[in-house]
C-alpha cells in the first residue's frame, strides 16, 4: 500500500481563507435565494454552532498537527470551563464582582482548563517517546488521555452533580437583519472565534514560538538538533489547547445559558468530525470543517428531523475519510504513521 | 449464584468475547475504535431474527456472527485505505453511523429498542466465552496468527517476507467483526432487550481500552484487560462515583509504568511452566505468544 506523496509545494496560505469565504458566501446566497427567511435563519444558527465547533476543532488539530496526538481530554476541558464557572457563581464566591460575575467566572473557568491541560501534558505526552517496537505503541498518549477524560468528568460529577444547570448571562441583545434574528451573544462569540483564529495563525506564521512549533511538527528530532527546546515548547501546545477548548466552552455557555458535565461530549465528537473534514493539522481546515459541520447539523435537523444529525455528520465524515483522507486542506502525511 | 454475581459474570463474558473481537484486529496492528458499531449490528441482527422472523436461538446467533463478519469484511476495504489516527477515526465514524441509523430506523424499533423473546442463561455465556478464548489462543498459535503478529510488529518487513498483508488484515477485520457480532447476539439474548443508546462511543472506547491495557502482544491481553476493567469497578463500588476517578488514575499510571499492556510476550515466556525450575530468561528466538 503506497501513500500518496506529500505535496512538496504548499498551497499559498492566502488561497484557503479565500476559498472558504467564497464557498460560504455562495452557500448563504443559494440558501437565502431558494429558501428565504427560514433557511437564512438556519444558516445563521449553523454558523454560530460552527464557530464553537471550529474553536474546539482547532484545539484538536493543533495537538495532532504538532504532536501527532489525538487528545481526548479536549471535550472535558471544554466542559470544565462551563462547570467551574457555574460552580463559582453557585457558591456565591464571586458576589464581589457584582454584575460582571459571569465574566470573571468564565475567565477563571478558562484558567482552570489551561491548568488541567498542563496536568495532562505532564502525564501523557512526556511518555509518547517510543521505547518499544510495537505497532500500537502510538496509542499510549491516546489511552492516557482517555484516562484523564474519566478522571475529570467524574470529579466534576462528584463535585457538582449530573444535572444540567442554568448559567444566566445578563446581555440578550438580539439584532434583526431582514427578519433574521442574530443573537448578540452569538455574534460576539463568532467575532471572538475569528479573532482567536487570526491570532493563532499570526503566532504560528510570524513568531519565534510559531516557527519552533512548526519545526516540531515537521520532525521533533531534527527540531531538537536545530536548537529548539522541545520539552519547553510542548507545554505551549497544551496551553493553547486548554485556552481554545476553554474559550469555546465559555462561548457555548454564553450562547446557550446552560452547562452540564456532559456538555463536552457532543461538541467534542462534532469537533473531531470538523477537524477530519478540514484535514488534520490544518487550521483553516478546522475553520472550514467547523462551519461545514455546523451547517450540516442545523440543515439536517431542519430537513430530516432531529435524530438524523448523527447519521449525516458521521456519514459525511466517513465518506471524506475514505474518498479524500487528507480532508479539504490537510497534507497527506499527517496522522498516517504514529499517532 | 446471586443475581448480582451472575450479572457481573454475564457482562464479563460478553465483554471478553467483544474484547477478543477487537483484539483480533489489534493483533494485526489495526486499531478499531468502532467496536460498538459491530456489536450493535450483531445484537440487532439476533434481535430482529428472533423477534420478527421468529427464528430459534441456534440459528439467530450464528446468523448474527455471519452478518457482522460480513459487515467487517466489507468495511475493511475502505477502512484499510487509511492508517494511524485516520483508521481510529474512520472506525469511530462507522460506529456513529450505525448507532445513528439504528436510532432512526422503524424496522429496528428506533429509540424504543427491541424486545428479544428467547433468553439464554449465564452458563451458556460462560461456555461461549471459554470457546472464543480457546479459539483465539489457537488462532494465535497458527501460521495465520504468526502472520498477524508479524504485521503488528513490522508491516513492510512482513510484506517483504511474503506475507499477504492486505489479505490478513481483511481476514482479521472479518473475524473481529464476527466475534463482536457474537458478543452482541449474546447480549441481546441474555438481557432480552436491545437499545441503540447502549452501543455508544463510550462502549467502543472501553473495549479498546480492555485490549490496549491488557496488552496486544499475546492472547492473554484481552482476558486480563476484561477482568481488570470489569472487576476493578465492581470492587471499587464502595467508593461510589470515586471508583471511576481511581480507575482513570489506574489507566494513566498503567500507561506510564507499563505502556505495552499488562501482559507481554516476555512476561508470558517468563511465567511459562518450562521456566519454573530453570529460571533462565528465554532467548529471543524462543519467545512466543501464549
Amino acid at each position: 500500500m503506497s501513500a500518496p506523496p506529500a505535496s512538496p509545494a504548499r498551497r499559498p496560505a492566502i488561497g484557503q481563507p479565500v476559498i472558504i469565504a467564497a464557498g460560504l458566501a455562495l452557500a448563504v446566497a443559494l440558501g437565502i435565494g431558494f429558501g428565504g427567511k427560514v433557511i437564512a435563519q438556519q444558516i445563521v444558527s449553523g454558523l454560530m454552532l460552527g464557530a464553537i465547533y471550529m474553536t474546539v476543532a482547532m484545539a484538536f488539530t493543533l495537538t495532532i498537527g504538532v504532536l501527532n496526538f489525538l487528545n481526548f481530554t479536549i471535550p472535558t476541558l471544554f466542559m470544565l470551563t462551563g462547570m467551574v464557572a457555574w460552580g463559582l457563581i453557585h457558591q456565591g464566591w464571586l458576589a464581589f464582582a457584582g454584575g460582571s460575575a459571569w465574566l470573571v467566572a468564565l475567565l477563571i473557568g478558562v484558567g482552570v482548563a489551561v491548568a488541567a491541560s498542563l496536568v495532562v501534558e505532564r502525564f501523557t505526552f512526556r511518555y509518547l517517546r517510543t521505547r518499544h517496537g510495537d505497532a500500537t505503541e502510538h496509542a499510549i498518549p491516546l489511552v492516557s488521555s482517555l484516562g484523564f477524560l474519566l478522571i475529570f468528568e467524574h470529579l466534576v460529577l462528584i463535585g457538582m452533580g449530573s444535572e444540567s444547570q442554568r448559567f444566566a448571562v445578563p446581555f440578550k441583545a438580539d439584532i434583526r437583519i431582514f427578519g433574521v434574528v442574530l443573537g448578540g451573544a452569538q455574534l460576539a462569540s463568532m467575532v471572538l472565534a475569528v479573532v482567536i483564529v487570526a491570532a493563532l495563525t499570526y503566532i504560528l506564521k510570524h513568531t519565534r514560538m510559531g516557527r519552533a512549533l512548526r519545526t516540531i511538527a515537521e520532525n521533533p528530532d531534527t527540531a531538537s538538533l536545530l536548537g529548539v527546546e522541545v520539552t519547553r515548547i510542548v507545554p505551549v501546545v497544551f496551553i493553547l489547547t486548554g485556552l481554545l477548548a476553554g474559550v469555546a466552552g465559555a462561548l457555548f455557555t454564553i450562547n446557550y445559558s446552560d452547562v452540564s458535565p456532559f456538555m463536552g461530549d457532543h461538541v467534542g465528537t462534532k469537533a473531531i468530525a470538523a477537524m477530519v473534514l478540514g484535514g488534520l493539522g490544518s487550521i483553516w481546515g478546522a475553520i472550514a470543517g467547523g462551519i461545514l459541520v455546523g451547517l450540516t447539523e442545523t440543515l439536517s435537523i431542519h430537513f430530516l428531523g432531529g435524530d438524523s444529525v448523527q447519521m449525516t455528520v458521521w456519514g459525511l465524515l466517513l465518506a471524506v475519510i475514505i474518498l479524500r483522507p487528507q480532508g479539504l486542506f490537510g497534507t497527506a502525511s499527517i496522522g498516517k504513521g504514529k499517532m | 449464584m446471586s443475581g448480582y454475581m451472575s450479572g457481573i459474570v454475564a457482562i464479563l463474558c460478553i465483554n471478553l468475547i467483544f474484547a477478543y473481537g477487537i483484539y483480533v484486529t489489534a493483533a494485526a496492528g489495526q486499531l478499531n475504535l468502532g467496536g460498538a458499531g459491530f456489536q450493535a449490528i450483531g445484537a440487532y441482527a439476533a434481535a430482529w431474527l428472533s423477534s420478527v422472523a421468529m427464528q430459534p436461538i441456534w440459528l439467530t446467533i450464528p446468523a448474527a456472527m455471519v452478518i457482522t463478519g460480513f459487515v467487517g469484511f466489507l468495511i475493511s476495504f475502505p477502512v484499510l485505505r487509511t492508517r494511524g489516527v485516520y483508521m481510529v477515526l474512520a472506525t469511530f465514524a462507522f460506529a456513529e453511523v450505525v448507532a445513528g441509523y439504528l436510532l432512526r430506523s422503524k424496522v429496528f424499533g428506533g429509540a424504543i429498542g427491541m424486545v428479544v423473546p428467547d433468553h439464554i442463561d449465564v452458563p451458556v455465556l460462560i461456555g461461549a466465552a471459554v470457546l472464543v478464548t480457546l479459539a483465539v489462543f489457537y488462532l494465535m498459535a497458527t501460521r495465520l496468527g504468526l502472520a498477524m503478529r508479524s504485521i503488528h510488529d513490522d508491516e513492510p518487513v512482513s510484506s517483504l517476507m511474503g506475507v499477504n498483508v492486505r489479505a490478513i488484515q481483511v481476514a482479521s477485520f472479518t473475524l473481529g467483526g464476527a466475534f463482536a457480532g457474537l458478543a452482541g447476539a449474546l447480549y441481546a439474548h441474555h438481557f432480552s432487550f436491545v437499545e441503540a443508546q447502549y452501543f455508544n462511543s463510550l462502549l467502543s472506547i472501553y473495549v479498546l481500552l480492555f485490549v490496549l491495557i491488557g496488552g496486544t502482544q499475546t492472547a492473554w491481553g484481552p482476558l486480563v484487560g476484561s477482568l481488570f476493567f470489569t472487576l476493578i469497578p465492581e470492587l471499587l463500588r464502595v467508593g461510589g462515583s470515586w471508583r471511576y476517578v481511581v480507575f482513570g488514575v489506574a489507566i494513566v499510571l498503567m500507561m506510564i509504568i507499563r505502556p505495552e499492556g499488562i501482559v507481554t510476550r516476555e512476561l508470558v515466556a517468563r511465567l511459562s511452566p518450562r521456566n519454573w525450575f530453570g529460571g533462565k530468561r528465554p532467548a529471543l528466538g524462543e519467545r512466543h505468544a501464549g
